[in-house]
Parts: C-alpha cells; structure tokens; sequence
C-alpha cells in the first residue's frame, strides 16, 4: 500500500537567505548484476568473482551512468557526494559532475563499504542517496543510512524492492524531478525494502521478505513497486494452462523457460523440478537443459527456431530484466516478439498500478521491440490484451 | 404529513425477532398434518374411480416425501417468526448494480391470476393467445427503448441473455463458414464477469482488456484484439464502476469492421433509459433484465429474465420458439420451425411471470415515465454521491475521472480499513442494526479495495437515501471510536456475526436438506456430543 507523505523529504526548511544546494548521495555497487547473465540469482558475497570466472561482464556502471546523465543539467544546482573510486566518484567525474567523496574502498568492494559509505553520507546531512544496484545494495544502503531518502537505480539480478525506478532512465527522471527547482512537487512514500526469502525458497517458494521500510518518491509512472506474491486460488487456472501449453508445444521447437512459480508449473508438466530462479530449455515434451545461463542460451538457440516463455514480477509487471537477465537483450532479439508468450494470473495483472507491463532488457532497441500491446495468456483459452511499456 | 429535513436524518437502533427455532425440517412430529379428509364416500369413489388413480401411473410417487410432519398452524407460526428474522427487503436496500426497484402488489397479482398461473407452456397456442399478445407487445416496447428488431424472453437471467448471444454468434459465423476461423471474443476486465464466462463456454477464446489509467480500456488495446479471428466484443457499458466509455462508437465501427458482431451487455440501463438506443449505437444484439431495470422482483434468488434483442440479421438465430403476429388473421402464433435456430437456453419459454411485471411496469410508466425514472436515478445517484464523499474514510473509485457517473458509482472504504481495519463486510453488517440491508458486496475487490456500489435508483425518497447516508457516517464514525462494537456486529440482529470461512468451500456449502445432512449433521453431531461432554 502505498501512503504519499507530501514534502516530507523537503530540502531545505524554506527559511530566508540563499538557498542551499541539496545535497544528494550516489553509491554504485560496481558488482551488481553480475549474476544475472551467467544464470547466478544474485551477486552477493562471493558471488561477484564466481560471475566474473563465468564470463560475465559488468553493467551496473554503464546503467548507473544512463540515470546519472538526466541530471547534466543540475550539475552546478547540486552538492554530490560520492562513494570512493568504482563505488560512485569514478562514474560522476566522468561524466562531468564534481562531487565530494566520503568512505573507503578496496579494490574488491564489499557489503560493508555500502554500508559504511551510506552512513558517513547520512552524517554529512544529504537528503536523498541515488543508489546503484539490486535488492542487497538496497538492504546495505537502508541498514547504513535508515532515515534518509532512497533512490534505486536499477543494476541488480532482483529489485523487489519498492526504492528502485522502473528503468536507469526512470530513475534519472525521478531524481532530476527531486534535485530540480521544484522538489515540493514530488511526493514521498513509505517504500519496502525487499529481499528474497531464502527460508521460503528452501521450502519451494518465491517470496520476497520484507526487510523494512524507507522514504522513496513516489512517481507512479516512473518508480516500480515492491514485488508481491502469487495468490493461491490462482492456481488452478494457472495449472490448467501450463498443461495446455505443455500439450501444444511444437515439436522440434526449443522453449526457454523463465524463472518462478508460475514458470515451474509448467516445468513439472515437463517431467522434472526445473530450476525455480532459474531458466530451463524444453525441446520435444522434456527439459534439456536446467539453470542455463546467457551463454549456453544463445549456443543452444543458434540457428534454430525457438519460442520464449515468461512471466510477470507481482506488483512489478516485469516480464525481462528483473531476476531472469539470463534470457538476455541478445536472445530476444534473435527470439522475435513472436516468439514471446507471457503467462501469469489475471489477479496479478489486475492489480497492477500502472496498469502496463514493462521490460528493462538494457538494450533500447530491444526494449522497443518487445514495447506496445501483447497477449498474456491467464488461463486456457483466457489472455488479456496487455501494454508493455519499455 | 412529513416535511423534508435538510439536517442529517437522525439514524434509529431496530431489534429484530430472534426466535432460536431449528429448520423446519427438524420440527415435525410422526403423524401430525395439515388437514386430514374423510375418505371418498363410495358413490363418489365408484363413479370417478380411487383418488390416487386420477394421477397417471407414471407420475406417481414410489416413496412418500420425506417433509416434516407439521400442523398448519405449525408451519404458519414457523414461517411468521423467519419473516420476523429479516428485513423483508423492505428496508432501504441501495443494492449497487442490481437496480433495486419496488415491485408493486398488483404485478404480483397479476401473475398469480390463473390466466397466468394455470397456463401450460404445451397448451395449443390457440388457447394462449393473451399470454402471447402480451409476450408481443412487450417485444415491440423492448424495440424501440434499443432499436432492435426482436427480442426473446427465454433466457432465465442476465448471464442467461449472454450466453444466448455467445451461442448466436457461434450459429451466425457457422452459417456463414467462418466459426473455425473467427473463435475470439473480446470482452473487458470491468464488464461483468458473466460475458467472459458464457463467451468461453460456448467454445470461444476470451481476450480481456484491462482499464488504462483514465478508467476505462483504450482503443488501442481494442485494436491490438482484434483481428479476422475476432466474433464478437461484449461489454458492458457502464461499467461495473459506473463508468461510460466515452468512445464507444468508435469501438463499434471497428468491431463492425473487422468483421464481427457487437454485444452491449445493458444491465445497467437506468441512467440511460429512452436516452440512447444500442442499435443506433451500432450494436447488433443488447439484453436488458427484466428484473432489475423492468421492475420484476429481484433477490432471494428467484426467477429471473433476461431479455434478449437482435438486429433482424441476427433474428434467425435466436432461440425458438418465436411469438409472432399473423397480420392477416390478428392471431399469435408460435413459431418453432427455424432452422438456424440456436435451440434453447431454458425450457420452455422462459420465466414468463417475470415478463407480465416488466410489462405491466412498462405499461404503468409510459413513455414519458421510462424517461423521468431515468433522470430521477441520475439525480440521486449524484446527489448521493456528494454526500458519500463528504464522509471521512469513503473514496469514489478512478477519482481522476471528472466526468459525472450517472445511475451508480463504486466506492471504496480503503482509507476507513487502513485508519481502524474495519471494512465494508463489518460495516455493512453494523449497518443492519440500523434497519438498513447491508449493503451488496460489489465485485472486484482487487481493483478498488473495500468496494460497494450502492445505487439510489428512482424509488428511494430523498429521506430514504438521507437516512441510508446518516448509518453510514454513523458506522464509519463508530469505526474509529468504538472499533470494536462494528468488529462484531451484527448486534441487533436475529443471528449475529457468522463464521464465513467456509462460505466458498464446495465441501461445506449446502443448499438443500440432503447436502446438509451429508456434510455438515456429523461434524454438528460430533461438535455437540464433545460440548456435551464438557
């Protein structure tokens, strides 16, 4: 639910005399999202240089830096303080902005330099940290400054969070919009700070747990929500069509399949568990292949026609680039927007605020492809006629 | 004579009867009766032969019925103390979506007359010929409130009168060679349910479109839709929100050509009556309900019409038998030999009694009546409104749409739930302590939290809609300084809070004595002998 709190991040208190600059944190976790290509569900702890020895590559400072430009324009108008070095200075002096730098930061960036990085931030008296990163950085960033406002820019495998914007260019909107001469505009709310339950996970589940709550803008079209769960009675209308699904699938035809529950019930049509955070490939009635990542997709899809099977993030309306990267900008484009079929609840579609689904695949192009209005198939014979916003 | 007040109607506490009887199937007695006859004399058994061989041998019962054995009296004071347990639908009920209108006595006595009452549906039509006249003549009234060119009464309620179109438009493209290609109907998310519903049981592919956020589904999802494999659209309109889609012409035309037929599902034509007419909007086939919109008796689940209009292209297909007037011999005529005919969707020809209300309803109000009930529900409802929304912890539902609803309007009590965690379920039910029938529970929780939809219509006074308005605020002010008294109720009431858990559990529910005993007798029986034993 979401409660707006009108102006309670003011700037400034309004009195008399020049006006300060508003004074705004930024953090990049350089490591985030690391996983999500190679198949990992995160890239906590060691993680980030299991991902590196996987081949992945860095992104989260290209996609930090697409939020950071939409706020060229403010260079002068505000006080930025960095974290050290990858953590946030480096991005901002290349892009033109001076800014001050608090925190250390070895040449491997952990957890705690987040955290501590947000804390000297909350001290020196910023308003508002612009983060970069995934549900993780989300959680080390509130635990390092709990009073301050939280701006994500989205770099991580999963943002169940609802601190995060909707895209990096979401984010720099959202944040110009806060830092610009009229922050009194901007509405605040109570926005969750969301991990995945690692109990509710060893149990079968995909549920995030709720870790606790931060001031965020509230922007209905640029900032995502947090995530939220499956409903039960959903299920049997969602049982119904993966069987339909598993029935009609064409033979000879490769189905990559996306990650959670609604995803594994078709997986378990298929005969076998399938990887529940994972993306499985079905070819012929059977799993071929489990827990795939970005490279062994585009090897197995190379030169042979395949479909793509995926579903929604609750609350979120992600359909790619939150949790399944794997199925990466590269594959969809090889894939075609017709070979993409979109499977949820109509609940979960209902409830959607905005009503639209989104992809943030980080390639604008692709992004565009999948852009305008789809089928999302809820239940045998059943599909809603769905926008996709890129 | 009462004068009306402007100040807030002061809201009075009621009691109801609480009687503590069992079900009336627990209350007889071996060998008690209603009346007990003498045997037939002999003269009179030898001239008409035994009583129970009047019946045919093939009607008669095998076994007894198993009723309670009960005295007239019995059952009379049995039936006095439930009516003394309710209501009576006779308090002001704003049932939202339902169009609660009152249904005078003397439609009630019409259809009991045995000109009615005793009639058989296999008699020869010759012998029908009132019944008939009547069936006609409301067809032609039905004609020109919606333009189309024939209207059948055979559907047994709304979802009934959808389901006769999916089951058209499947005979319409069948004839033209076309059904295995067009095997899509499109339908939106805030039309009622029951268009989807019947759409995908008569074999069609349902495609849902979603509300966009100015409160209704944009054009440009329509058009994503549709296609050469599209049937039909139903909808809706309003809404089930209230709201009207503002460029419903625009979604005919491009329904029309793309080659497929257009449903205007008419459930809520108070606001719009002899204002706008379907056909004239381009829509092949509307249906109304005759016991909402029509004045027949609504609630208790009763019998119930959905009357059903066509286009003359879509006439073939519509169910039979047909009503039709010889003009040269001024004689009704049933007329069953139609080939293209879908069937039938109930038997016979429908809940007729239900006809003779709306039709002496349409009679009693005139043309120009039909037009004033319909401002008058616009009026109310907008009046209502205002003064809902001055009531802290009530919200309109799409309240960034400025245009005026016209005969109903969602609301949520979303904020009062967040402020006390009371909801529209507790509230309504603290509401009957104030003798007002709580209020109908509206659909789609998920889209506007704590919804009801109460609709004043033409019937309710100014003081009736008043006084519903005062429990309301009273309850909702009750929410916050005494939250438990509202948690709990009802209080006044013959039975007081229930245990609704179990409402939805097909295990549990029982609707006839003989369910209820196979599920619920031994979990009670269990339950009483471990009370017993405490």
């Amino acid at each position: 639910m979401r409660t707006p709190v009108r102006n309670a991040n003011k700037l400034s208190d309004g009195g008399a005399g020049p006006q300060p600059r508003p004074g705004v944190g930024l953090i990049v976790n350089p490591v985030a999202g690391l996983g999500g290509a190679v198949g990992l569900k995160g890239t906590d702890g060691a993680a980030a240089q299991q991902a590196l020895a996987l081949g992945a590559r860095p992104k989260s400072q290209v996609r930090a830096a697409r939020a950071l430009e939409l706020l060229s324009a403010l260079k002068n108008r505000i006080d930025l303080v960095c974290a050290p070095g990858a953590m946030g200075a480096d991005l901002a002096t290349s892009l033109g902005f001076s800014c001050r730098t608090l925190g250390t930061a070895g040449a491997a960036t952990t957890s705690r330099d987040t955290r501590d990085a947000a804390a000297a931030m909350a001290e020196a008296g910023v308003s508002m940290i612009m983060f970069a990163g995934g549900d993780g950085t989300a959680r080390d960033v509130f635990d390092g400054a709990p009073g301050v406002g939280l701006l994500g820019v989205p770099t991580g495998v999963k943002m169940h969070s609802g601190v995060f914007g909707a895209s990096p260019e979401a984010a720099g909107r959202v944040a110009a919009l806060v830092l610009g001469s009229e922050p009194a505009r901007v509405e605040w709310r109570e926005a969750e700070i969301m991990d995945i339950d690692e109990e509710a996970l060893r149990l079968g589940h995909v549920a995030a747990r709720l870790y606790g709550y931060a001031r965020s803008p509230l922007e209905r079209t640029a900032m995502q929500n947090c995530k939220t769960p499956s409903r039960r009675d959903d299920d049997p209308a969602l049982d119904a069509l993966a069987r339909r699904i598993v029935r009609e699938m064409d033979p000879g035809i490769l189905h990559v399949l996306g990650c959670g529950t609604t995803m594994r019930k078709i997986k378990r049509q298929l005969g076998g568990e399938g990887t529940l955070l994972g993306v499985d490939v079905a070819l012929n009635g059977r799993l071929i292949a489990t827990d795939v990542d970005e490279a062994r997709l585009l090897r197995l899809t190379s030169g042979v026609p395949f479909k793509v099977i995926t579903s929604v993030t609750g609350g979120q309306g992600f359909v790619f680039g939150r949790g399944n990267q794997q199925i990466s900008a590269a594959v969809l484009q090889r894939a075609g927007r017709d070979n993409v079929m979109i499977v949820t609840s109509q609940s979960k579609l209902v409830m959607l605020d905005p009503p639209c689904l989104r992809v943030d695949t980080g390639d604008r192009q692709v992004d565009a492809m999948l852009a305008g209005y789809m089928r999302v198939h809820t239940a045998p014979g059943h599909t809603m006629m769905m926008r996709i916003a890129a | 004579m009462r004068t009306p007040s402007k100040a807030m109607p002061t809201v009075r506490e009621v009691h109801q009867a609480r009687w503590n009887e069992p079900v009336v199937m627990e209350m007889g007695v071996p060998g008690r009766r209603g009346a007990v006859y003498s045997a037939p004399e002999a003269v009179v058994e030898k001239a008409v032969g035994k009583a129970a061989d009047l019946v045919p041998a093939a009607m008669r019962r095998k076994n007894r019925p198993a009723l309670p054995e009960m005295t007239e009296p019995d059952v009379l004071r049995h039936y006095l103390h439930l009516s003394q347990m309710v209501h009576g639908m006779m308090g002001v009920n704003l049932f939202g979506t339902c169009t609660m209108k009152y249904n005078p006595r003397i439609s009630t006595h019409l259809t009991l007359r045995p000109e009615l009452a005793t009639l058989h549906p296999y008699q020869p039509e010759e012998t029908l010929q009132g019944l008939l006249e009547i069936v006609h003549s409301f067809d032609l009234i039905l004609r020109e409130l919606s333009g189309m060119d024939q209207f059948v009464f055979q559907a047994a309620g709304g979802a009934g009168a959808a389901y006769t179109h999916a089951c058209i438009t499947r005979g319409y493209f069948q004839a033209r060679g076309e059904l295995a290609q067009r095997n899509e109907i499109i339908s939106t998310i805030q039309t009622h349910p029951c268009n989807q519903a019947t759409a995908a049981t008569a074999g069609f592919n349902v495609i849902t479109l979603p509300l966009e956020e100015n409160g209704y589904p944009s054009i440009e999802a329509l058009q994503g839709a549709l296609s050469n494999r599209t049937a039909a659209l139903m909808v809706n309109n309003p809404d089930d929100m209230g709201v009207y889609n503002p460029q419903i012409k625009d979604w005919v035309k491009l329904v029309k050509k793309a080659g497929a037929l257009a449903f205007y599902d008419h459930a809520n034509f108070n606001g719009v009556m002899s204002k706008i007419r379907a056909r004239e909007l381009g829509f092949d086939a509307c249906m109304f309900m005759l016991h909402k919109t029509f004045g027949g008796p609504k609630g208790g689940g009763g019998p119930a019409v959905g009357a059903y209009g066509c286009s003359a292209e879509l006439a073939p297909f519509l169910p039979k038998p047909i009503v039709r007037l010889d003009d040269k011999t001024g004689r009704y005529r049933l007329d069953a030999d139609r080939k293209l005919s879908v069937g039938k969707v109930r038997e016979y020809f429908g809940n007729l009694q239900v006809v003779f209300y709306a039709y002496a309803w349409a009679r009693a109000m005139g043309g120009d009546g039909i037009t004033e009930a319909s401002d008058l529900a616009v009026l109310a409802n907008n009046y209502m409104e205002k003064k809902l929304l001055a009531i802290p912890g009530v919200v309109k539902s799409q309240p960034q749409m400025t245009m005026h609803r016209m005969e109903m309007t969602r609301y949520g009590l979303g904020p009062l739930k967040e402020e006390t965690g009371i909801g529209i379920v507790e509230v309504g039910a603290r509401m009957t302590d104030y003798g007002v029938d709580s209020p109908w529970l509206s659909h789609e929780p998920w889209v506007v939290p704590e919804p009801f939809t109460p609709e004043p219509g033409e019937l309710w006074s100014k003081e009736d809609i008043d006084y519903w308005i005062a429990a309301l605020a009273k309850v909702c002010e009750e929410a916050r300084t005494n939250p438990d008294l509202v948690r709990t109720a009802p209080h006044n009431a013959a039975i007081h809070a229930i245990n609704g858990a179990r409402l939805d559990d097909p295990a549990w529910w029982a609707t006839t004595w003989r369910a209820y005993k196979r599920k619920q007798a031994p979990a009670a029986r269990a339950g009483g002998k471990a009370a017993s034993s405490r």
